[in-house]
């Protein structure tokens, strides 16, 4: 490791690539051809491979949970707080993998990548994936890797959803899932803000029906606005008003429609600065992966049935100021799973900063992953 | 590692590879214990994160619960076991949570300090003061327990609703069972342990 980074942090990592060279079937019934899975990993996996976690990203995440990417990289990994030596999901201790998931920009096959049917991009033409096909391709890059069995796959958000999913589909390749700040499935608000974030991106002259690319532009006013309006819904009314209560930018009114307020600036700076690293048929195609996540639809609505099979241990963890997926919405899951009899604990994480709280150090939050996660080293050996 | 004597109490209680759901679990030493000596599967409930995470460490299942607000969650005869050590004085409605064991449990095992132990009674009868003893420590206004009551309190709220006492044990501070509160519990017992069921 070099001296630059701090020392809990993993330092210099670099992506990898797996070909997958199977066809993959899609729950939309389409299939994908020679995909190809970009991934990270951090730590060393032990002789009998029993060390290694799974990180599923959430909606803007993809591979670089953790480290740098460059000596010079000030801007580590998306989960950096939890990830590293000495942290809790530790680098020293376990072998973690986090993968892009299909659909995503700048990583595994997406809508930026060719179409080996016509060589030309995907675009639009990509098809809607789900949480499940993320899952499944998730298991053939931990075949390719050797592991049979993880210790754990964990993921906050729509991370948290596709480790849930992990547990309904291949419930003996898990000894743990780590469900934090997820929901069962969205409800009628949550699929709300996902389409008018949607609209956003296609009413943009420059969306071109999703051919921007080829045309050498991009919907950046569009996929700026959707940002803004999923960052609203990150944060909590409480931290918002603690960040930037009613500041002015120039410290009076100016009676015009340019930034005034601090939080306006907040927000165009962050929706800015999202168009440069995000694309926006990817934010289509991961809002849609959100609103179709339902595993209780196929049982009936009956979410016990869909956990039935589940053989992991699971940690289902919200936050009280998070109003996205809200603490009632993981209670669903916790009661669920109780009432399929299966091992869970539960944490309600008091907390200020809403939904993006997961990614933050909220000390108890901190103190219970990595009480969590030392018991499952024990369990493993590692 | 020695037990709380209330805690071996309570496991001898416990039939093996039962079911069961511990209210306030607290660090999760019962629940821990039950499950190496008893094979006993279920969940800790605890609201203060510190003793959440303290049963998280023991392995133990536990989620995070404010018991005042019942366990509609729960379906009914989901436990074998409802336990609730210590705990029913500091709600807010004791007689309705008991209803909600009840029905969550097909038995129910609950323990509580005994506000009819003579020391108790000196304190109101002749020092005209609140209540205090080795296991009711507090002041009157700082305490956590807003709900006591006597062992022969407890008889008749259970007489009322028609629960049945399938044994009881009322022992001293050490949890020791003594001759005189196994005579006279309502004066000589400072813990008392029930097993309770609602006959069908």
């Amino acid at each position: 490791m070099t001296d630059e980074f701090p020392r809990d942090s993993v330092g210099l990592v670099a992506p990898q690539r797996l070909t997958i060279e199977q066809t993959l079937a899609l729950d939309c019934g389409r299939e994908l051809s020679g995909c190809e899975i970009v991934y990270e990993t951090y730590g060393q996996l032990n002789a009998t491979a029993s060390n290694a976690i799974l990180i599923c990203p959430a909606l803007s995440g993809d591979h670089h949970a953790a480290g740098y990417h460059s000596n010079d990289s000030k801007k580590p990994g998306w989960w950096e707080n939890c990830i590293g030596p000495g942290k809790p999901i530790d680098s020293n201790r376990f072998f973690v993998v986090c993968s892009s998931n299909l659909g995503g920009y700048k990583g595994s096959t997406g809508p930026s990548s060719i179409n080996p049917a016509n060589g030309k991009l995907y675009g639009p033409d990509f098809p809607v994936v789900t949480v499940r096909d993320w899952v499944r391709a998730q298991n053939l890059l931990g075949q390719s890797l050797g592991i049979s069995k993880w210790a754990a796959v964990a993921g906050g958000s729509l991370g948290g959803m596709q480790a849930l999913q992990w547990a309904i589909e291949f419930p003996d390749q898990l000894r743990h899932a780590l469900v934090i700040a997820a929901a069962p499935k969205l409800s009628a608000q949550n699929i709300a803000f996902n389409e008018i974030a949607r609209q956003a991106i296609v009413s943009d002259p420059d969306f071109h029906e999703g051919r921007y690319e080829e045309k050498g532009t991009a919907p950046r006013r569009g996929l700026m606005l959707a940002r803004m309006l999923g960052h609203i819904t990150y944060l909590s009314d409480s931290a918002m008003r603690a960040k930037f209560g009613r500041e002015l930018r120039d410290g009076k009114l100016n009676f015009g429609f340019d930034v005034e307020f601090q939080v306006e600036s907040y927000l165009r700076y962050q929706g800015r600065s999202f168009v440069d690293r995000f694309d926006a048929n990817t934010y289509l195609l991961m809002t849609k992966a959100l609103d179709y996540f339902d595993p209780a639809r196929e049982h009936s609505d009956d979410l016990a049935a869909a956990f039935s099979g589940i053989l992991a241990r699971c940690l289902v963890v919200s936050f009280t100021s998070d109003w996205r997926f809200a603490s009632e919405r993981s209670r669903e899951i916790v009661d669920a799973l109780i009432a399929a009899g299966k091992d869970v604990s539960y944490a309600e994480i008091e907390s200020d900063l809403g939904h993006d709280d997961f990614l933050l150090t909220q000390p108890d939050y901190i103190e219970l992953l990595r009480t969590y996660l030392n018991g499952i080293a024990a369990e493993v050996g590692a | 590692m020695s037990l709380r004597a209330d805690f071996a109490i309570i496991s001898s209680w416990i039939k093996p590879g039962t079911r069961v759901l511990d209210l306030g679990c607290g660090d999760g030493t019962l629940m821990h214990h039950l499950q190496n000596t008893r094979q006993v599967s279920g969940y800790g409930l605890e609201i203060d994160v510190d003793e959440l995470i303290a049963c998280v460490g023991k392995g133990v299942n536990v989620i995070q619960t404010d018991l005042d607000k019942g366990l509609s969650s729960f379906a009914s005869g989901a436990f074998d076991y409802v336990i609730m050590t210590e705990a029913l004085q500091v709600l807010r409605r004791p007689d309705e949570l008991l209803d909600d064991m009840l029905r969550v449990g097909r038995r129910v095992l609950v323990t509580f300090p005994n506000v009819g132990h003579w020391r108790c009674r000196l304190g109101l009868g002749l020092n005209g003061r609140m209540p205090m003893s080795r296991s009711l420590p507090n002041q009157w206004y700082n305490t956590p327990n807003i709900h006591l009551c006597t062992v022969r309190d407890f008889d008749q709220l259970c007489h009322q609703k028609g629960i049945e006492v399938i044994q009881r044990s009322v022992v001293d501070f050490r949890h020791r069972s003594t001759l005189g509160a196994r005579l006279w519990p309502n004066l000589l017992g400072e813990i008392a342990l029930y097993e309770l069921r609602k006959p069908d």
